[in-house]
């Protein structure tokens, strides 16, 4: 029986209508066209809230055909409501195979970080952005970002990013943190911590942003130059931990802080439970040998 | 008037084949004169060839208006494009959203989106005898880790030289993409061309 005819009664393969998934495809080419530009698309209700990843599922819904195989995470965990959910609608609406392994997965929606293993030419990291305009902290008015977006007028980011250094001595942004994609546009990478902005520039797979509210969306091409905003002075830099993950020893992944007792304990671990998982794996192996 | 008998059919499944052909474009978008095998069989009416019909049938609608040059503009490939497709085809080339020419067709005149709305720009497809990734200009920019290449059989003498003028146009311009029979590769605004 082919995919199609397969999966759930009533609605269309990957839930939404053709001409929508159209209209959302001719919208992400022009994304991969115009590297950082933030395409506007007629975002349609989702059957949840906004917030919970509508941009996000839109493009992965678009995108995903019946031999592609899924991975969601949320905050680099597999195991996270957001990530069940969303993994379990594409199953019962994609019929389309789900893993919680990097390497396997050919397309991985994420909310709010990248993984910590390298990713491949073969894969695409689907983003679910909550707020894609960068500059709009600064400026309210869509007419007048997207003028700044055309002139390329960026100096209220550079504004904002040395007031932080005059007020603090540093930059105080530490997620979402401005980037300047291939020397042109200024983008929002989403909120992922300024630590995983390194492994945005010249990554060999295809990034694709959706935010569903503002009804976005844009993307990185593979290889492509992702520079984070900074002042000669004060070079970017990203978080380091005194700490290693309390559960495999790794010391350069990101760590979440946990609190574990009401006695002002706390552990560190890796954010991201895949790589995590595999490294206890395989110490695991290596204490059995 | 195309009688419904003359008329070749379309994609065999078009929820699956639409998806399959639209993620081919995509990749060939993704990494600019890399060659995409084409994953569908289809029989469109010529001068139309499989692949710029693939294309248009996953990506043209209601909303996606296709130019034809005139010497791809017959009842036949109209008739199909309508009935498929349900696009409307517009008289003038800055009116498309795709448009189709032959290899040696003039580039000029499609619309290059505005410094606001750079994405209110024509994709262009050129129909080609064959493609090779052995000859043709280097490629650099997005989507291409060094360099790549890319060349077809019977362009123009101004294409390159066209593609060259249009990624300096840059945040607006228009994307190409190649499409012999049974293969694409793009060349999207962002591609640098240098002999």
């Amino acid at each position: 029986m082919r995919p199609s005819d397969d999966t759930l009664a009533g609605y269309n393969f990957a839930y939404l209508d053709e001409q929508t998934k159209r209209m959302i495809r001719r919208a992400i080419l022009k994304a991969v066209a115009i590297p950082g530009y933030q395409v506007p698309f007629a975002g349609r209700e989702m059957p949840l809230p906004y917030g919970w990843g509508t941009g996000g599922i839109q493009v992965t819904a678009s995108i995903i055909g019946p031999d592609d195989t899924l991975k969601v995470i949320d905050q680099g965990a597999d195991d996270t409501t957001n990530a069940v959910s969303i993994r379990r609608f594409f199953a019962t609406v994609a019929d389309v195979a789900t893993t919680e392994k990097t390497t396997e997965a050919t397309v991985i929606q994420t909310r709010h970080r990248i993984p910590e293993k390298p990713l491949t030419e073969d894969q695409i990291l689907v983003y679910q952005v909550p707020i894609p305009e960068p500059l709009r902290w600064m400026e309210a008015r869509e007419t007048e970002t997207r003028k700044m977006h055309a002139l390329e007028d960026y100096g209220v980011m550079h504004v904002k990013l040395y007031e932080d250094i005059a007020h603090l001595g540093r930059i105080a942004t530490s997620y979402d943190y401005p980037v300047k994609v291939n020397g042109r546009y200024v983008m929002a990478p989403s909120p992922i911590p300024k630590f995983d902005n390194p492994k945005m520039d010249r990554m060999p797979a295809l990034q694709l942003f959706g935010a569903g509210r503002e009804k976005r969306i844009y993307a990185v091409p593979p290889y492509t130059r992702v520079d984070s905003l900074d002042f000669e002075d004060h070079p970017f830099e990203v978080q380091t931990w005194d700490h290693a993950c309390a559960l495999c020893g790794s010391t350069e992944s990101y760590l979440d802080e946990v609190v574990i007792d009401d006695q002002g304990g706390r552990m560190y671990v890796c954010s991201d439970t895949d790589f995590c998982g595999d490294r206890q794996a395989a110490q695991a192996q290596e204490a059995a040998e | 008037m195309t009688a419904a008998a003359d008329l070749r059919p379309g994609l065999a499944d078009p929820v699956l084949d639409g998806q399959a052909v639209f993620r081919t474009v995509l990749k060939a978008l993704s990494f600019p004169g890399r060659i995409q095998p084409l994953p569908v069989a289809l029989t469109p009416p010529p001068p139309l060839n499989p692949a710029a019909a693939a294309v248009l049938l996953a990506l043209a609608d209601l909303d996606a208006p296709v130019w034809l040059d005139p010497a791809l503009d017959t009842p036949a490939v109209r008739a199909w494009l309508r009935f498929h497709a349900g696009c409307p085809i517009v008289e003038a080339r800055w009116q498309g959203a795709f448009a189709v020419v032959p290899a040696d067709g003039e580039m000029d005149g499609f619309a290059t989106g505005t410094p606001e709305f750079p994405e209110t720009s024509t994709t262009v497809i050129v129909q080609v005898a064959a493609l090779t990734e052995d000859a043709g200009p280097t490629l650099t920019g997005p989507g291409i880790a060094d360099t790549a290449r890319v060349s077809a059989p019977g362009l123009a003498p101004e294409f390159w030289p066209a593609l060259a003028a249009n990624a300096a146009l840059f945040p607006q311009g228009i994307d190409v993409i190649l499409a012999a029979p049974d293969r694409i590769a793009a060349l999207p605004r962002t591609t640098r061309i240098t002999e």
